[in-house]
């Protein structure tokens, strides 16, 4: 192996390159970054590495589970806006109504809605558990239905869509497109102090750490590999014994907590939550990041959602409608030419440079459905009688 | 036919796609610790047995009880969990996992859902041993995707295998193989069924069926024709006349027969 092949990152590292890797990543995050961005762009980094939270659980769903989870808007709002109920009513003060509550006239009380989240350990918990339930009961329903593929991405994006609906459709109680913002405060932290913006920083980069080290141990354990058969061959994990139902609800649940969880951490490190932010385009748009970092690799899937970000701001900076078709462009590339986004290149590279061929196929191979007795038997419950 | 202590009893079946009827009232019976092989005509519904035992096709009606439970309406998994293992006619393997990922997860599934969250250590005894007796101890850390058909098919037995059922369908097992992987399948079939498992195999190849059945079922269009000895199977009139009585089965019999 040439010693290029040696630099660039592997798909399986051994444990001690995955350490090195691993602290490398740490240190440029903890140490590095606080040191050479200025306040503002650290805290649009601290904005990105919450999206990259809501990437590993992209990559666990999508690139490990095969769900193409097209609204995880929808979770990344519920968690965002349990934080900001919260936040909203603390910065109103004992007795007071948040001032978005005050628009309407029609309430002089707290609403039973906002009531629990005066507390903290109602709010913080929520804003996990809540997504997860909801993705646990609508993930219950639909994988055992065996409903997959085009039809699950669009479910998950309907559910991102209404979502959207209802928070705007009751204005009076959400702030409508508005949503919530104006925040003050947040556990003690001045949202707007710069010193606090970095502790939140910090904050959000300690949790990202954390569920990304969570996600990879669970995607390298049994279950990982369980997830990925489930992948590739539904049908066949249940003539093991398994209820593939259940494998894939696990990551699907899993996904939709992280996604929570970035929401929460998102109200504080940027200020806002409201429907433009969870709705059906930012929810394609999470999916765009972890297709272009590449989705068969958690810190691959992580990455993309701050790459594409970072490059999202720089280019908009320059040429402020030049996104979106910059955006289009690289989506189309990377179907075309880099089915397994960056990450699926750098492997490339690395097969290259160690001499051997690169694979181009970025799919998996389709799998084969079976136990369908069509009208006109075919495929393999019908070989016998065809 | 009915028996105490028969591990498979199959009454009445019926699996109908539309107005076509690929199992027409079927009666089997298994035996604890029989090797059973099942031969007949194309179409005469063969894998779509073994399909409705495992619930892969829905059974229109009737009933399959294994070891005094009703299948029919159990879901797949469930009916693996208790004790039934099977093979596809493709060999039906997990190419982007490893080899011996593909055994351990096929072992792994009494496990508590706990032990699934941990990674896996090392290979147990078990796993080594019947990766070895399918000779695919030298590919273990392999894709399952880079193997040849015969190995797939060889890795399929082994994660059957490896879960120990009770009752084990084998479809078509020695389809594709060379003359010395069919020696060694029969052999291990044989050695499984010694060790107190119950087969059901499915097979084309008359020359495998002579060479390993003790008995024989005769299937002919959805319906069990005879049952019996190959020597008996053999020299019956109906059997005959369903292999070679018709211009197109004949043909279908002659492909089977290898030359």
């Amino acid at each position: 192996m040439t010693t290029l092949a040696k630099l660039l990152p592997s798909r399986t590292p051994t444990p001690s390159a995955f350490l090195v890797r691993f602290a490398l990543m740490a240190v440029t995050l903890l140490l590095i970054a606080p040191a050479v961005l200025s306040d503002f762009r650290l805290s649009l980094l601290a904005k990105f590495l919450c999206f990259a939270i809501i990437a590993i659980g992209i990559g666990l769903a999508w690139g490990q589970g095969g769900m193409l989870v097209l609204g995880q808007g929808l979770f990344f709002g519920l968690g965002g806006y349990c934080m900001g109920m919260h936040m909203k009513i603390v910065d109103a003060g004992p007795g007071n109504l948040p001032d978005i509550l005050t628009y309407s006239g029609k309430y002089d009380a707290l609403p039973a809605l906002w009531k629990p989240f005066s507390s903290a350990w109602f709010a913080v918990p929520m804003a996990i558990l809540l997504p997860m339930a909801i993705a646990a009961l609508l993930g219950a329903a639909v994988f055992r239905q065996r409903v997959r593929g085009a039809y699950f991405a669009i479910l998950s994006q309907a559910m991102a869509a209404a979502f959207v609906i209802v928070i705007i459709g009751n204005n009076a109680l959400t702030g409508g497109t508005n949503g919530l913002t104006n925040f003050q405060s947040f556990f003690g932290l001045s949202v707007i102090d710069a010193a606090d913006q970095r502790i939140l920083y910090f904050m959000v980069v300690i949790v990202l750490l954390l569920v990304f080290l969570g996600t990879r141990q669970l995607v390298l354990g049994r279950y990982g590999r369980l997830l990925i058969a489930a992948r590739d061959d539904e049908d066949r994990v249940r003539f093991l014994g398994y209820d593939p139902a259940r494998i894939k609800l696990i990551a699907y649940v899993l996904a939709a907590g992280m996604a929570g969880l970035a929401g929460a951490l998102f109200v504080p490190v940027v200020g806002i939550i409201s429907p433009a932010l969870l709705g059906i385009v930012p929810s394609i748009e999470m999916v765009i990041w972890v297709a272009l970092g590449g989705r068969t690799a958690l810190a691959w899937a992580a990455a993309g959602a701050v790459i594409v970000n970072w490059a999202k701001t720089s280019i908009s900076e320059q040429f402020p409608s030049g996104w979106l078709y910059l955006q289009g462009l690289l989506f189309v590339v990377v179907i075309l030419f880099l089915p397994k986004g960056i990450g699926g290149a750098v492997d490339n590279l690395r097969r290259l440079a160690a001499g051997r061929r690169p694979t181009l196929r970025g799919g998996r191979p389709k799998a084969p459905r079976r136990g369908v007795p069509a009208p006109a038997p075919a495929g393999r419950a019908g070989e016998d009688i065809a | 036919m009915t028996s105490p202590d028969a591990l498979l009893k199959i009454r009445n079946l019926v699996v109908a796609f539309d107005a076509f009827h690929a199992i027409d009232g079927l009666d089997l019976t298994l035996q604890e610790q029989e090797v059973r092989f099942v031969i007949g005509p194309n179409g005469a519904g063969k894998t779509t047995l073994i399909d409705s035992i495992t619930n892969l096709v829905r059974p229109t009606s009737g009933s399959i009880m294994f070891a005094g439970e009703e299948l029919v309406g159990r879901s797949e998994h469930a009916i693996v969990r208790s004790g039934i293992g099977r093979t596809f006619q493709k060999p039906s393997v997990f190419d982007e996992l490893t080899v011996i990922e593909n055994v351990d997860i096929a072992a792994s599934f009494r496990l508590p859902f706990r032990s699934l969250l941990k990674r896996r250590k090392g290979i147990s005894d078990e796993v080594a041993e019947i990766l070895g007796s399918v000779n695919l101890a030298a590919q273990q850390d392999n894709l399952a995707g880079s193997l040849s058909h015969g190995q797939k098919q060889w890795l399929e037995v082994a994660m059957v295998l490896v879960q120990r059922p009770r009752l084990l369908l084998l479809d078509e097992p020695v389809a594709g193989m060379t003359e010395k992987e069919r020696l060694h399948t029969g052999e291990l079939v044989t050695k499984i069924a010694q060790e107190g498992t119950t087969v059901l195999v499915i097979e084309h190849d008359m020359d495998f069926v002579r060479r390993f059945a003790h008995k024989v079922t005769v299937m002919h269009e959805g319906k069990i024709l005879t049952e019996g000895t190959v020597a008996e199977v053999q020299m019956d009139e109906t059997v005959r006349e369903v292999y070679l009585g018709r211009p197109r089965d004949a043909r279908g019999a002659a492909e089977e027969v290898p030359a």
